[in-house]
Parts: C-alpha cells; sequence; structure tokens
C-alpha cells in the first residue's frame, strides 16, 4: 500500500504540485491501460467457452452459463433461474425456445416439459475457465506440428547464427588481412537490404537447392545477419589483445583461441544476440508464409494465420492458440526485461 | 593448449553447451590441419567464409537474379527458360493516365498500393514521432517507478505482427470490445475494418501501438544524453519548462528525431505482416501495400508473375536505398553534433 501512496504523491519537489506531474501520470495511467490491456483482455477471452465469446456486450472475466447433463438429450442444456407464475423461483434446464416461449425441464425430473415465457428466465452463470480451447487444438489440428517447427526453426538458426556470425566478428576484429575493409563494406551493405525486395530471388535459390516446404528454407536465408557481426565485432574488439597473443605462444591454434578464449569471453554478447536470434525467428512471417506452402511444415505464426482464415467462427481456439504464441516472448520479456531495452538502446536493433 | 577455461554456460545455454562444445571438438583438428597449411593469418578468411558464404547465396546473389528477373517476363521460375522482354515490365508497372489516380494505371493495385503506402507511411511517421516523443519526455521525468512503465511501452514490440494483429482484430470485430464501450455509452456499432477509413486509421494505429516502444527507447537514450547542468542553470534563471523544451530539449534531441524519422520510414515504407493479417488489404485495397502487392503478384496469384513482382521490388528497394541513404547522412551528422 505504501508503494501506491508513495505512487500517487511523488512529485518534483516535495510539497508541490506543477501540472506537469499531474499530466505525466495521467498518461502513464493511460499507458499502462492502453498497452497491457489489449493482450490481457486476449488473454481473458482465451479462457472463455465458445458460447461466452459470442456473448454481447462481453462479460469481463471469463463467466459463462452453467450447463447440465440431462438423460435423454445428448447436447448438455444450458441452465436458468426461473420465475415460476406463483411468485417462487426454479432451477430449470432449457431443451429449446420457440418463439418467446422456452421449454424447460427440471434437471432432477427431466420427464415433464415445463413452458416459460422467455422475459421469466434469467441465465446461471458461474466463473469457469475453458482450458478445453487450450487442450482441443492440441489434439484435433496440427498444432503441436507448427509449434514444434516454430521451436526447431528458432533454436536451430539461432545456434547457427550464433556460430557462423561470431566467427565472422572474430575474424574482422582480431585479425588485420586484405580485403577487410571490403569485407565491413559488404556487411555494412546488407545492413539496408530487407528480405521484402529480393524476395522472388531468395525463393529461386531456394527452389534450387530443393528446399521449398523444409524448415531449412527459413533457418538458412536468415542466418548471416549484419546485426549480429557488428554487434559481436564491436565487443570482441574491447577484448585485451594480450590474451590471444599468450594464447598464441602457448601453441594454441586459432580454432581454439576462438573457441576457448574468444566465445567464453563475449558471452554478454552473445546472450544479447541470442535473444535477438530468437525473437526475429519466433515472430518471422512474410517470408516462412512465401515459402512454406504445405500445412505440415507451418510455423506457428504462418499456421495461426492459416487458421483465422479457416476458423473465423472458432475464435475460441484462435485466441488460445494465439497466447500460447505470444507465451515465450512474454516469457523472456519478463526475465530479460532490463537486457532487452539496454540492447536495444546501445545497439539500435530490433 | 589454450590455458582459459570456458567460462560456465548459465540457464538455457547449457543444454546445448555439451553438444556443441563436442561438436566444437571435432572441428577443431581438421581447422589446425588447414592452420598449418595455410598460415595464422590467412585463418581469417576461414572464419569469415561461412558468414560471407550466406550473405552471397542468399543477400547478393538475389540481388543480382532480382533485377535479371526484372527484365524478364513469363511464368517460369528457373531464369533461363525465362524469355528476355527488356523494360516491359517496368513500362507495364509505369502504364498510367495519372500517377496520382491509381485508377488511371494499367496495374491499378501496384499503384494502390504505392497510394496506400505512402498515406500509411505519412500518417504512422507522424503519430510515431508525435507519442514516442511525449512519452520518452514522460518517462525521463522524475517519476516513480520508471524501470516498470518504461517495460509497459516497450512490451508489445516484442509481440509477433500476428499475435498484435489477432489481438486488435478480436477487439475491433463487429462484437468487440470497443463497440461493447460505444453501445454502452450509447453509440452505435461501428464496423472497423470494413470501413475504408476506419480501417486506415486502425492499422496506423496498431503499427504505432506495436512499435512505439522501440522509438520511445532511441528518444529517451538520446534525452538522457543531456547534459543535467543545462537544466539546472535554466532552472536557476527561473525558464518556464516550455520554453526549456523548445529552446534545451528539443534542439539537443533532433539527431535522435532524425534517426526515428528515417527509421519509421524504412519500416513504413515495408509494411506487410500486422496489414495482412488485420485486413488483408481490404476492404477492397482500401489497405493493400506494396509488399502485399509484391507477394501476392509473385506466390499467391493463380498466374506467378515472377518477373513483375521483381521489377516492383526493385522500384521499392530504389525508395528504400534512398531512404537508408538519408539515414546514413543523418547518422554522419549526429556524429558531427
Amino acid at each position: 500500500m505504501s508503494l501506491v501512496t508513495k505512487l500517487a504523491t511523488a512529485r518534483r519537489k516535495p510539497g508541490r504540485w506543477h501540472w506537469t506531474d499531474v499530466a505525466a501520470y495521467a498518461y502513464l495511467a493511460l499507458g499502462v491501460v492502453l498497452m497491457f490491456g489489449p493482450v490481457l483482455w486476449l488473454a481473458l477471452s482465451s479462457f472463455k467457452t465458445q458460447a461466452g465469446l459470442l456473448e454481447f456486450p462481453p462479460s469481463l472475466l471469463p463467466m459463462s452459463q452453467q450447463e447440465v447433463v440431462v438423460p435423454g438429450h445428448p447436447q448438455p442444456l444450458p441452465l436458468f433461474s426461473v420465475t415460476m407464475p406463483d411468485g417462487s423461483t426454479r432451477v430449470l434446464a432449457q431443451v429449446r425456445r420457440i418463439g418467446i416461449q422456452a421449454q424447460m425441464v427440471d434437471p432432477a425430473n427431466p420427464a415433464e416439459v415445463i413452458r416459460v415465457p422467455i422475459d421469466k428466465r434469467t441465465p446461471v452463470r458461474g466463473f469457469k475457465l475453458a482450458t478445453e480451447n487450450y487442450t482441443e487444438p492440441l489434439e484435433r489440428f496440427a498444432f503441436t506440428r507448427f509449434l514444434w517447427n516454430s521451436v526447431f526453426v528458432t533454436v536451430v538458426a539461432t545456434i547457427i547464427t550464433l556460430i557462423i556470425n561470431s566467427m565472422a566478428a572474430y575474424a574482422l576484429s582480431i585479425y588485420e588481412f586484405r580485403g577487410k575493409n571490403t569485407v565491413m563494406l559488404m556487411v555494412i551493405g546488407t545492413l539496408m537490404i530487407p528480405i521484402t525486395i529480393i524476395l522472388v530471388p531468395v525463393y529461386l535459390v531456394i527452389t534450387e537447392l530443393g528446399l521449398v516446404n523444409s524448415l531449412w528454407a527459413v533457418i538458412l536465408p536468415g542466418a548471416a545477419t549484419p546485426t549480429g557481426v557488428f554487434l559481436l565485432r564491436q565487443y570482441m574488439l574491447t577484448l585485451p589483445r594480450d590474451l590471444i597473443e599468450a594464447a598464441r605462444m602457448d601453441k594454441a591454434s586459432e580454432w581454439q583461441i576462438y573457441w576457448r578464449i574468444v566465445m567464453p569471453l563475449a558471452m554478454p554478447a552473445l546472450a544479447v544476440l541470442a535473444i535477438f536470434s530468437v525473437m526475429w525467428r519466433w515472430n518471422e512471417f512474410l517470408w516462412p508464409l512465401a515459402v512454406l506452402t504445405k500445412t505440415e511444415s507451418y510455423t506457428l505464426q504462418i499456421g495461426l494465420n492459416a487458421f483465422q482464415g479457416e476458423l473465423q467462427t472458432q475464435w475460441h481456439y484462435l485466441l488460445a492458440m494465439t497466447v500460447v504464441t505470444l507465451l515465450p516472448v512474454a516469457l523472456v520479456f519478463v526475465f530479460l526485461q532490463r537486457f532487452i531495452t539496454t540492447g536495444i538502446a546501445n545497439t539500435g536493433m530490433k | 593448449m589454450a590455458s582459459a577455461e570456458p567460462a560456465a554456460p548459465r540457464g538455457a545455454a547449457r543444454l546445448f553447451a555439451a553438444p556443441l562444445s563436442l561438436l566444437m571438438r571435432l572441428v577443431d583438428w581438421p581447422m589446425s590441419a588447414l592452420q598449418r597449411l595455410i598460415g595464422e593469418r590467412r585463418m581469417a578468411y576461414v572464419f569469415l567464409l561461412p558468414n560471407i558464404a550466406f550473405f552471397g547465396l542468399f543477400v547478393f546473389l538475389p540481388l543480382i537474379i532480382n533485377v535479371v528477373f526484372s527484365v524478364t517476363g513469363g511464368t517460369e521460375l528457373f531464369p533461363s527458360q525465362r524469355p528476355f522482354v527488356g523494360g516491359e515490365q517496368y513500362a507495364y508497372l509505369f502504364d498510367c493516365g495519372s500517377f496520382l489516380d491509381p485508377n488511371s494505371c494499367r496495374e491499378d493495385h501496384f499503384w494502390r498500393g504505392v497510394a496506400n503506402t505512402a498515406r500509411f507511411t505519412v500518417f504512422q511517421v507522424t503519430a510515431m514521432v508525435l507519442f514516442s516523443l511525449v512519452t520518452a519526455v514522460v518517462l525521463n521525468m522524475r517519476i516513480r517507478a520508471r524501470g516498470f512503465f518504461r517495460a509497459v511501452y516497450f512490451f508489445p514490440v516484442l509481440l509477433s505482427p500476428v499475435v498484435v494483429a489477432l489481438t486488435w482484430k478480436w477487439i475491433l470485430q463487429r462484437d468487440g470490445l470497443l463497440n461493447a464501450g460505444i453501445t454502452s455509452l450509447g453509440g452505435e456499432r461501428i464496423l472497423f475494418l470494413v470501413d475504408p477509413s476506419w480501417a486506415m486509421f486502425w492499422i496506423v494505429f496498431v503499427s504505432v501501438w506495436a512499435h512505439m516502444g522501440f522509438y520511445t527507447l532511441i528518444l529517451l537514450a538520446g534525452l538522457q544524453a543531456i547534459p543535467a547542468d543545462l537544466y539546472e542553470a535554466a532552472e536557476m534563471d527561473a525558464t518556464p519548462r516550455w520554453r526549456v523544451f523548445w529552446r534545451i530539449t528539443l534542439p539537443l534531441l533532433w539527431p535522435n528525431m532524425i534517426v526515428v524519422i528515417v527509421l519509421a520510414l524504412i519500416k513504413g515504407v515495408q509494411t506487410f505482416d500486422e496489414v495482412f493479417v488485420l485486413t488483408g488489404g481490404g476492404p477492397g485495397t482500401a489497405t493493400l501495400m506494396v509488399v502485399h502487392y509484391i507477394y501476392e503478384t509473385a506466390f499467391s496469384n493463380q498466374v506467378q508473375n515472377f518477373g513483375l513482382a521483381a521489377a516492383a521490388s526493385v522500384v521499392l528497394g530504389v525508395v528504400l536505398f534512398a531512404l537508408t541513404l538519408a539515414q546514413l547522412a543523418a547518422g554522419s551528422r549526429k556524429g558531427a553534433a
């Protein structure tokens, strides 16, 4: 509670409120609602039942009408609290609705059908987490396949990126060699080339390599990233040269120096690149969309997009799968937030 | 042998550490042999090789093929089977009665894409600069829980475009949260993504929502680099706050502002993912973007017109190149400032 009071009473100078302080906190409060709200709403909605999602206006929490299985009826029936003509209330299950009349039965006595005007009944509601939204797609759709594909692409691509980019960064930071400037220029040059303008020819290269619809088609083209090379090179330039000279005196091979000395020392920079690579790969959309056309090779993002075309009416699955898709990134964010923001502020990459 | 022991990897890295270490040890022997053969200094080329091979195969070669593609016709993918047509694809793209009216063009979808992208980019950059500036200034004030609020604004940056688009689609749909709010206030439901001007508004809104944190961070870094004694001096002179902002903050922040503007321009021109999932380019072609046009022309139309798509992406590439030059120019000015 004290934090809240502190929060509410903070100001520039003790005892004085400037209107800009008020405006700033109002802006921040609005920001919290606007930035967190949509995702929170998504998460809450993903636990609603299909019927609960169709409600308008929607309820905040995943409340849903309670249902009961009545002998003689294959589907569970919705429960209503009904005001009877004599003024008493009974809890009845609705069989069907005809115009303004509802046919209802007492769950305890299913043989007798009671006719009730629909304005005399109110749904019996209770808090219910529709976890089947999460479990059913796992069984019924290729969802686990997409999940696995995404994990595979992300992990393998990140490992390849870390290895080949750190090798290049090592060469560019430790050695003097002919053509170094040309290579640096090439690396800078590729910084400006987005996949969008070479979509067609990269597709051709992938086709020639026979990789269409293979996950390698997604992994390989983005493996060498200029930002990665840059980030690692800048960091490696700060490593003490004497260490490398000493290792050379000890007859360590260049490969051993790279792997045994430079890589462990470059861990902080490698970690930043790893986080970024994971985010890039997990979220990638346009390129996989172009190169993966078979459902079994879809990544999560492509699968989700395909689902939203097919399952427009099945928001309950769609929302749950969207939550699963954002979960890893959200977890990364929660644990590494400070790391990521300073990484971006220092390197200007996203 | 190397004397330094590798630092123990932590967290998730540990999972891959053992197999990777084994792999690297296996590579060690041929690499050492190679080093004995070519000498220590030339090993630099060996280290560069994988990266350059990837760059070459997936960036430089495609750049050349792209230009080749753009002067060929037909529907075959392999260049040797494609007939040379010279500048025909470009002539087709630029066959317009008036360049200001997409309807007068033979390839009207391309020009609609251009017009939409231009409109989108102008609105988006303006809104992005405005909101990220306000947010950065507020986050730079002496407020409580600054780290928390910074995280709040930054967090959507990490979400994937598909997740962002679906989240907002869910809110904006006919029976969505926003319409519930409107009806509870006594208003009429609005079909946000069916009305063309609303659709344009929302794709701008959603992309600002999703990427604002990134630009805020750049501006925040700039704000924190402004020396505090300038503000202290202003306070001594009892300068009004708006004048401090206008005379000190804004001029000194200008280099970062330029970076933000140019980066947002470059990203804006390339916009595709979020819009594709949120509106699919619709209603009609109201939010069709240039990249969407390229993607459709090459991959999803019945006739895959790779030549035309390549020509359009060369045009896009020229625009992006110009913007990148602007960024480099801004960058060097930043260095001078």
